[in-house]
């Protein structure tokens, strides 16, 4: 009897959590501003996906004789850039830089900021205060200007892009969970599994964890679209991706000095930004709405 | 109120001393050397070692570490090599056009932002509280970058209207300065608009929804006092903490909107600065920024005091008492 007892219980445990994650996507998906943010998302990823499906020609194609053409000329859909590289297919490649970038930036900031949050959290003490007090300071920078001072540091490229947002992101992170940590801690079932002799590591990882990331994941999902607004604009400075590769930053500052000849070129590269932060605005709003709408982000 | 304010400022010295400490290591410990960087890859290695002994970099890190933070506290934040000029003086040079820039988008936001909430939250679901949803979302979502190529497109290429770029004198006329004004202030007011809306409708909704405000309806009292009078004083609190958050949005916007603008701002230092690889400057206006946005921090905190007396910050950091 008694051991029947723990399975039965597990089994009533994830019957209820599969019930709370159809409700929570039936909410989400009955949300229809949410589900159009998550449908552009998606349509923002596919295009990076299959961006050489997409481009109808090469984006690193100079063809100087063929520069700055405007739209539908010579087979050119936006036309072409100073160099007469075709503009729709630097915008197509460029949402597979802006989407590396928000996604990876964001985990390394996850990764790094949920740890030194969880820790944080936990332990307390003088470790709290060390590590909040380095987040503080941390935050007291513009997010910009601190990945723009990595940045000039060191210098320009995919990867140094990606470790720059991404230390701007950690601040951020260990502030949200270090914040869940300090409630959860506190609760009777971490009492419970401590004194039945847990290790912290199990602790931390096993039980605190998986109760921060309700929040964890909204405000992740919020963070992309800032580190995608982020990549873009140190592109935009020259800080960004290394020239010839297509970013939407890089084509919006070449379309800043073309502004009167050829105004497509900022003014698509702009809006590809625009509608895929906007998609993942809308769908982290759904996203908070449905998960944690105690959050304002 | 004057202790509370000292007792404030003696907490952030911890904070700016730790910013001092990221800016020492994010320069001296980050693979890369400094000098090489600005010299460039030309750069001979002769060059190259004589600029590090010039700015201190061949010195044991402690030493280096304690000579950065005495120089600090005496107000030497390094002296540029391009512009051979102590970079408090560039500073202080281009701060206040940063300054003006600043709270003009701040006015703009507020004064826009704010009506814009709370109007929105007063009819709720109606055709007005979709549209600056719906305006205040995109505004949140806008690379302010592009918006301001965009608006130069359009106001200053095609219509004529505006400046594109510089900052007019007040020799030129009033009319002239207000004029190379608007299209930077606009770009930089765009995002904290949007969000000072987004916040005051929810703040709005969550206090209209109380007992005390349907109490004052039904004691008659008309519908613009109970809106502006009763519920926007206690919705305040919320608007306060975002005011505090938007100040970075516009100090680090204005490092964007300056560039487009072509405004002699801390913004346009920087980015030149790294154009010419003067990394003393790009350190010592960040740590300025940086500090800036901290003092500035503490007067949102006094602010919440005089709004709401009831904050107590004995027990943690920030926030209210409630």
């Amino acid at each position: 009897m008694t051991s029947t007892q723990p399975s039965s219980i597990e089994t009533r445990e994830v019957k209820k959590k599969e019930i709370n994650e159809r409700s929570f996507i039936r909410k989400l998906l009955k949300n229809r501003i949410a589900a159009f943010g998550l449908f552009v998302t998606i349509f923002m990823t596919i295009i990076a996906i299959l961006a050489p499906l997409i481009a109808t020609h090469s984006p690193n194609e100079m063809d100087i004789t063929h520069s700055l053409l405007g739209a539908g000329v010579d087979g050119h859909l936006l036309g072409t850039d100073n160099y007469g590289r075709d503009l729709f297919s630097r915008i197509v490649y460029g949402a597979r830089i802006s989407l590396i970038v928000g996604v990876s930036a964001v985990v390394f900031g996850a990764v790094f900021g949920t740890f030194l949050g969880l820790i944080a959290g936990y332990f307390g003490g003088k470790l709290d205060s060390l590590i909040m007090r380095t987040m503080d300071g941390l935050f007291a920078f513009p997010f910009i200007l601190l990945a723009i001072t990595l940045m000039t540091v060191l210098g320009q490229g995919l990867v140094n892009v990606i470790i720059a947002i991404g230390v701007a992101n950690i601040p951020g992170f260990a502030r949200i969970v270090r914040g869940q940590v300090l409630s959860v801690k506190e609760e009777e079932f971490i009492e419970v599994t401590r004194s039945l002799g847990a290790t912290h590591g199990r602790i931390l990882f096993q039980h605190v964890l998986p109760n921060c990331l309700a929040p964890l994941i909204v405000y992740g999902t919020m963070s992309i679209a800032g580190a995608i607004i982020s990549e873009a604009a140190l592109s935009f400075l020259g800080l960004g991706v290394q020239p010839p590769t297509a970013s939407w930053g890089s084509i919006l500052k070449d379309g800043k000095d073309f502004l009167v000849l050829n105004p497509q070129m900022a003014t698509f590269s702009g809006l590809a930004i625009l509608i895929t932060v906007l998609g993942i605005n809308l769908f982290g709003d759904g996203l908070r709405d449905a998960l944690d709408p105690k959050m304002k982000v | 109120m004057g202790k509370y304010i000292l007792k404030r400022l003696v907490d952030l010295l911890p904070t700016i001393f730790v910013v001092a400490i990221i800016v020492f290591v994010i320069t001296r410990l980050i693979p890369g050397d400094p000098a090489a960087v600005m010299l460039g890859p030309q750069a001979s290695v002769e060059d190259i070692q004589e600029l590090r002994d010039d700015l201190g970099l061949n010195e044991p890190l402690h030493t280096q570490f304690f000579q950065y933070i005495g120089d600090l506290v005496q107000g030497d934040f390094g002296v540029s090599l391009t512009y051979n000029q102590p970079v408090i003086s560039l500073i202080m040079d281009r701060f206040p056009n940063t300054l003006i820039l600043a709270i003009s988008a701040l006015v703009i936001a507020l004064l826009i932002g704010i009506p814009a909430g709370i109007i929105s939250a007063s009819k709720q679901n109606s055709v007005m509280d979709y549209t600056v949803m719906v305006i205040s979302l995109i505004g949140v979502s806008i690379p302010i970058f592009w918006l301001g190529v965009m608006l130069v497109l359009y106001f200053s290429v095609n219509l004529g209207w505006f400046p594109a770029t510089g900052m007019g004198t007040m020799d030129e006329g009033f009319i002239t300065y207000i004029k190379h004004l608007v299209l930077p202030s606009i770009t930089l007011a765009t995002i904290p608009m949007a969000t000072f809306a987004r916040i005051t409708r929810s703040s709005m909704l969550e206090v209209i929804s109380q007992d005390y405000i349907k109490t004052a309806r039904a004691k008659g009292i008309k519908e613009f006092f109970v809106i502006g009078k009763h519920a926007f004083k206690n919705a305040l609190t919320p608007i306060l903490t975002v005011l505090g958050m938007q100040v970075s949005a516009l100090l680090g916007g204005a490092v964007l909107t300056e560039t487009i603008f072509s405004w002699p701002g801390m913004g346009r230092l920087i980015v030149d600065a790294i154009d010419k690889r003067d990394f003393v400057v790009v350190q010592g206006t960040v740590l300025f920024i940086a500090i800036i946005f901290v003092l500035v921090n503490l007067l949102i905190d006094v602010l919440y005091k005089i709004v709401n007396p009831r904050v107590n910050y004995s027990s943690g950091k920030g926030g209210t008492g409630k």
